[in-house]
């Protein structure tokens, strides 16, 4: 008895020891990793929400934009904070999982007393915490490029809507590709399906042609077979529309690579391949292929710099930045400019009056929220270079008024959506 | 139609190959010890790992070393996890001979762990983890040495452990203190990391309009070499006898005076050791991250079931008949074939892509275990009911 | 050997009154989480838990049949998943279809789907969908468990084979997003039933009420099911199947009667669960979520009821507030626990209580060690050598 419960003994203590260690090591590496961060001890703060999947499989994506976040609160606090008061930020984990997303939604509402909540990547856990946010009429500040045909009261949305990412890129495509069939490819959840259904929508509008339309399931690694079906509807090359997201990118290039299918007859145009991206696949597998963003690092304004600067500084150089960081960045100054103007955190009727209207010189150019919660942004294409950054090879103008609700589907052509009238709201018709 | 069908077939083969590669390992470790290994997908993704690790090493060489680290990284993936393994071995399962079910829990837990481990190491952890070892192991065995140890022993732990805790922590705050980011910094972080094939096992043998990838060749003759190199091991080497005596009678091994013991530790050690070699392989075909093993963990299980346990040939026919059939259904390669017959080619459509022709595969490897609940090539021979 | 059998009370009336005091016990207990316990978290500011705890005893009845399974009967069912979700999905069917005569549910327009597919149906009515939250998953685990306890698959293979058929549901919800609107999983919250919406106060407070009625008639089902002959039936498989069948009995019928039922309790968790958290995705049949129903048992205790309901609410609670707590590093504490609790714990809470914790408080109070009049086998040292020498 003794000699095996000796060992068990060290077997428990081992483990509960080796763990203990493992969280004690780690807290000086990650000082954030506790619940509260940059808040003056006095409790005069003003609390905030981070909500991202830090575990699972969309953690790859999402761990970058809670960098940005902290970033914007760290400098906003050194800069004196909001109304006065310093930002705490509470952090939970989503863990890839939606009804983990809206428990902890619940949870930052209820038990926290947040004023807004900064969080998300995937359409489908944003529409799971939807509902939470709306019966408890609170605010989301959700930062990544989506499909749209949403316009949320309690939602303000930083990232592209179609018409300032997809539209203006299969425009594109289509110009410099004339004649070339698309092939569809995207990750099995909300946005793709949405976005292609707008491509497909797009195309048949403008006489573009789509040849073949392919899903595979998020986090899947099983690309061979969508491959061979690419090589069988395009023979004579074509363009390869991408809206795949996480891991899977990284065997679809490989393996596209592999079979020959390179970006001289096969050009891709992707809409989540950003500079992380870029740099766990390896730009040898990527290079002359296409992304539409908003916002690149090669992006030449002050602001850039400065952006990529602060960035580097705090997270280490060989640390990159991308669109969703950066609109993740700037959704943190918005919110606070509308705090301001508001002149009060917690009244979030007010907040979201004084939302719209805002403007803040962006690192991707001048943007303002507009009335239907979404924001205007330039638009621009890159093309992946020797070095895994992108070379702009288009660009709009100026910022581009966002469409909540898509003009070329059925469904929601001629509507619209604006908060700041009233009369108008979710959606009517124009 | 021909040149299609060919290139179908052997995109089935190396998809058939990366599984058995994975699965090999698993096969060893089941086949001798009833274990099952749920964190078998994290040694692979320790493999991956460790040859992104020596891929940035080579690459301060330059051209042309730079072409040859997948070699290096592939001896040094297989060493790494099969001390990794060895560790497994001592440290937990060890303890849980005999109960396969719990081997199962407790092996769910260090892939939780491990997963967690490559998000979140950093030098301030590492050194952290080191001095406590250092410290409580090493009191452990000086207190080891006294006569009344049994009686001193659980008071030195009650001791032992928080101060060396204790130690441990502080000595990681300093180091996290003076040299701030460059201590705290993960090493990989949550974000995938990139792993590239050499310039030369980018391309491919042109076929018409067809393409066969070098990576796919060069992970087919990996395969088969791994499994000749098993099957010599197996067959012609001493321990490799003891290895198959074990599997086919632990206690009459143990009483002809076979050290089971090592025996176990060494077959565990060098399944691992094949996981690693298999996630060096994948990390060339895809994404190298924490949840890179996640992938293959129950692909590989129905590998080792369908084939049989403790039969090499089951696994590769396995492995073969899985790939195969994952990629015809999925790549609707079938319903052209049968289009005499609408409603079998509607249904086989239904199924055309990859999440839905994995249904239908494990579907169909459910249906068969009913069948042949032993897998193709069972176990010959009187068996117990354990 | 993990635990002993329920004593056995030698005479009949003793054991009526015994159970009698228990059933007397339940009950107050389950008062008091019906009434005390909402009071009791609002008093100290924590409002928010009592929606977590309705949803962890929901989960808590799924471990009720895991245990039943495996603690009791010896079978490992990595797939349990599936009959959570189906319960879940069922009824979460039936709210999507609370819309005015004519109207698709949304996602069904988003994707382009303007005519309902027909095995959505049958969910316009309450009572089928009532029906089919236990019945569904209760036949499918009936007719998976006939033909792998006929062919006499069990252990490890029968695990490996439960995990198999997860990936099949799991994939085909995940992929199905015309028929099921998969990866998103179905949302619960803005739907009415009986006039409120689903995710309103009132409406909840109604299903926290339900989830303890219903742990409660699970509870004294599994009780019922485990006490007496049957239930030593279910303890002899586990311990010794080829005896069993030796000594004239067919396990077949047994263990797919457990499994039915365990899956049915499942569905029944999948349900209550479902309209407290608001959605209902294909990540309930993930792996890692089969793994965890199994782990809450090993926690609180195989072969124990209560070990079962205990565990699954520690180790519920314990994640939750890890997560918010430590949101970078909780999976280390995940991992440690699996490893802690097979390793070190494998009677689990409750059997730690019924020995080492009975121990330790003795000696905590001066009172000598009990002495084993007659050691046990695990205990003797010589058969304790070989095992450790011999290891087998």
């Amino acid at each position: 008895m003794a000699r095996g419960f000796g060992r068990r003994e060290f077997l428990i203590m081992g483990s509960v020891a080796s763990g203990s260690v493992l969280l004690k090591a780690c807290t000086p590496g990650s000082q954030d990793s506790g619940s509260t961060d940059g808040g003056s001890p006095s409790g005069d703060t003003i609390k905030v929400g981070i909500l991202h999947s830090l575990s699972g499989t969309m953690a790859i994506s999402e761990k970058s934009v809670v960098d940005a976040e902290k970033l914007a609160i760290k400098e906003i606090n050194a800069a004196g904070g909001v109304l006065g008061k310093q930002i705490e930020a509470i952090t939970e984990d989503g863990q890839s999982d939606w009804d983990k997303f809206s428990e902890k939604a619940k949870k930052l509402i209820e038990q926290d007393k947040v004023v807004t909540v900064f969080g998300c990547w995937t359409s489908a856990s944003r529409k799971a915490v939807k509902p939470v946010f709306e019966s408890k009429d609170h605010m989301l500040w959700y930062p990544v490029q989506y499909e749209g045909q949403e316009c949320s009261k309690n939602i303000f949305y930083t990232g592209a809507a179609p018409n300032q990412q997809i539209e203006p890129s299969v425009d594109w495509l289509l110009e410099e590709y004339k004649g070339k069939p698309f092939f569809l490819v995207g990750s099995d959840y909300v946005f793709p399906r949405t976005a292609n259904t707008i491509i497909k929508a797009q195309l048949e509008a403008k006489g573009g042609k789509h040849v073949g339309e392919e899903y595979i399931q998020l986090g899947s690694t099983d690309v061979t077979p969508v491959i061979a079906k690419i090589q069988a509807a395009l023979p004579e090359g074509g363009v390869i529309y991408n809206s795949l997201n996480g891991d899977t990118n990284v065997a679809f290039f490989k393996q596209l690579q592999g079979k020959g299918l390179g970006p001289d007859k096969y050009p891709s145009m992707s809409v989540s391949i950003a500079e992380e991206e870029v740099k766990a696949i390896g730009v040898e597998y990527l290079k002359d292929h296409y992304a539409a963003w908003n916002y690149f690092q090669t992006v030449d304004s002050p602001e850039s710099k400065k952006f990529v600067e602060a960035f580097k500084k705090e997270y280490g150089e060989d640390r990159v930045v991308n669109d969703p960081m950066e609109a993740s960045y700037i959704m943190v100054y918005l919110w606070k400019q509308a705090v301001e103007e508001a002149g009060t955190a917690d009244d979030l009727e007010k907040v979201r009056a004084a939302a719209i209207g805002q403007e803040f010189a962006a690192p991707n150019g001048p943007v303002k929220v507009a009335g239907n919660h979404h924001i205007s942004k330039t638009v621009r294409i890159g093309k992946i270079g020797e070095d895994g950054l992108f070379e702009i090879v288009n660009s709009t103008d100026g910022p581009v008024e966002p469409i909540a609700w898509n003009q070329f589907v059925k469904d929601t052509k001629g509507y619209a959506c604006d908060w700041s009238d009233p009369n108008k709201g979710e959606k009517y018709k124009i | 139609m021909l040149t299609s069908l060919l290139d179908g077939l052997f995109d089935g083969i190396s998809i058939g190959s990366v599984l058995l590669l994975a699965a090999l390992g698993l096969a060893i470790v089941f086949g001798l010890m009833g274990v099952i290994n749920m964190a078998h997908g994290e040694l692979m993704m320790i493999g991956a790992y460790t040859t992104f690790v020596v891929q940035n090493a080579f690459k301060s060489f330059g051209q042309p070393w730079f072409g040859a680290y997948i070699f290096v990284a592939l001896i040094c993936a297989f060493f790494v996890t099969a001390l990794l393994g060895l560790i497994l071995e001592k440290g937990v399962i060890r303890h849980l001979y005999g109960r396969p079910l719990e081997t199962l829990l407790a092996t769910w837990g260090v892939s939780l762990i491990l997963r967690q481990f490559v998000r979140s190491v950093s030098w301030v952890m590492v050194l952290g983890l080191g001095v406590f070892c250092v410290l409580y192991f090493g009191a452990m065995a000086i207190l080891s040495r006294r006569p009344n140890v049994e009686k001193i022993r659980g008071w030195a732990r009650t001791v032992l452990i928080p101060l060396s805790a204790g130690i441990a922590w502080s000595a990681g705050n300093m180091l996290g203190q003076t040299y701030q980011l460059a201590a705290t910094k993960p090493w990989f972080g949550a974000q995938n990391v990139d792993v590239t094939a050499p310039g030369w096992l980018r391309k491919g043998i042109k076929l018409g309009t067809y393409q066969l990838p070098y990576v796919r060749l060069f992970i087919l003759v990996l395969t088969i070499v791994c499994i000749l190199g098993m099957y010599l091991f197996l067959q012609r080497s001493a321990w490799g006898l003891r290895i198959r005596a074990v599997t086919q009678n632990r206690s009459m091994s143990a009483c002809l005076g076979i050290p089971t013991e090592r025996v176990d530790a060494l077959t565990f050690a060098l399944g691992s050791g094949l996981a690693g070699v298999a996630g060096c392989a994948v990390s060339l075909l895809g994404s190298v991250g924490p949840n890179t093993g996640q992938n293959y963990i129950v692909d590989t299980f129905m590998v080792v079931v369908v084939g049989g346990v403790g039969k090499l040939v089951g696994s590769i026919v396995a492995a073969m008949a899985i790939g195969i059939a994952n990629y015809m259904i999925g790549a609707d390669a079938l319903s052209p074939l049968v289009s005499w017959f609408p409603q079998l080619a509607a249904v086989l459509q239904f199924f055309a892509n990859a999440s839905m022709a994995k249904v239908l595969v494990f579907a169909l490897i459910v249906t068969f275990l009913q069948f042949r609940p032993a897998g193709i090539f069972p176990q010959k021979g009187r068996m117990v009911d354990a | 050997m993990i635990t002993d059998s329920p004593p056995v009370k030698s005479s009949s009336a003793m054991r009526r009154r015994s159970l009698v005091i228990e059933g007397v016990i339940v009950v107050a207990i389950s008062l008091l989480i019906l009434f005390g316990a909402p009071q009791f978290l609002t008093a100290i500011g924590q409002e928010f838990r009592i929606n977590m705890l309705g949803r962890f005893m929901a989960l808590a009845i799924v471990a009720l049949g895991i245990d039943l399974i495996w603690g009791y009967t010896g079978m490992l069912s990595l797939g349990h998943g599936i009959f959570f979700s189906l319960g879940g999905y069922a009824l979460a069917m039936f709210l999507q279809l609370q819309l005015p005569e004519g109207q698709l549910p949304e996602f069904f327009t988003l994707f382009g789907v303007d005519k309902l597919p027909w095995f959505w149906q049958p969910f316009h009515s309450l009572p089928f969908t009532l029906m089919a939250i236990v019945f569904i998953p209760a036949t499918i685990a009936g007719l998976l468990g006939y033909l792998v306890f006929r062919n006499r698959i069990r252990g490890v293979y029968f695990s490996i084979l439960t995990q198999a058929s997860l990936i099949v549901f799991f994939n085909f919800f995940n992929s199905q997003q015309k028929l099921i609107n998969g990866t998103n999983g179905l949302k619960t919250d803005t739907t009415k039933i009986f006039g409120v919406y689903a995710g309103s106060d009132q409406a909840q407070s109604v299903f926290y009420t339900l989830t303890v009625l219903f742990l409660v008639l699970a509870y004294f089902l599994c009780r019922w099911l485990t006490s007496g002959r049957l239930g030593r039936l279910l303890i002899a498989i586990r311990d010794d199947e080829s005896r069993v069948r030796f000594s004239g009995y067919d396990p077949t019928g047994f263990k797919v009667l457990v499994f039915a039922v365990s899956a049915g309790l499942a569905g029944m968790a999948g349900a209550l669960y479902t309209v407290q958290s608001g959605i209902i995705s294909p990540k309930t049949m993930d792996i890692a979520f089969s793994i965890e129903m199994v782990i809450w048992v090993a926690v609180g205790g195989r072969a124990s009821l209560i070990g079962a309901i205990l565990g699954a609410l520690i180790v519920n609670f314990a994640r939750s507030i890890l997560t918010e707590q430590f949101p970078e590093i909780w999976l280390f504490f995940q991992g440690a626990l699996f490893l802690v609790v097979v390793t070190v714990l494998p009677g689990g809470f409750i059997g730690w209580l019924r020995n080492e914790g009975q121990e330790l408080f003795r000696s905590l109070i001066g009172r000598p060690r009990r002495v084993m009049t007659y050691p046990s086998l695990s205990e003797d040292p010589e058969v304790e050598y070989e095992r450790q020498n011999l290891r087998n």
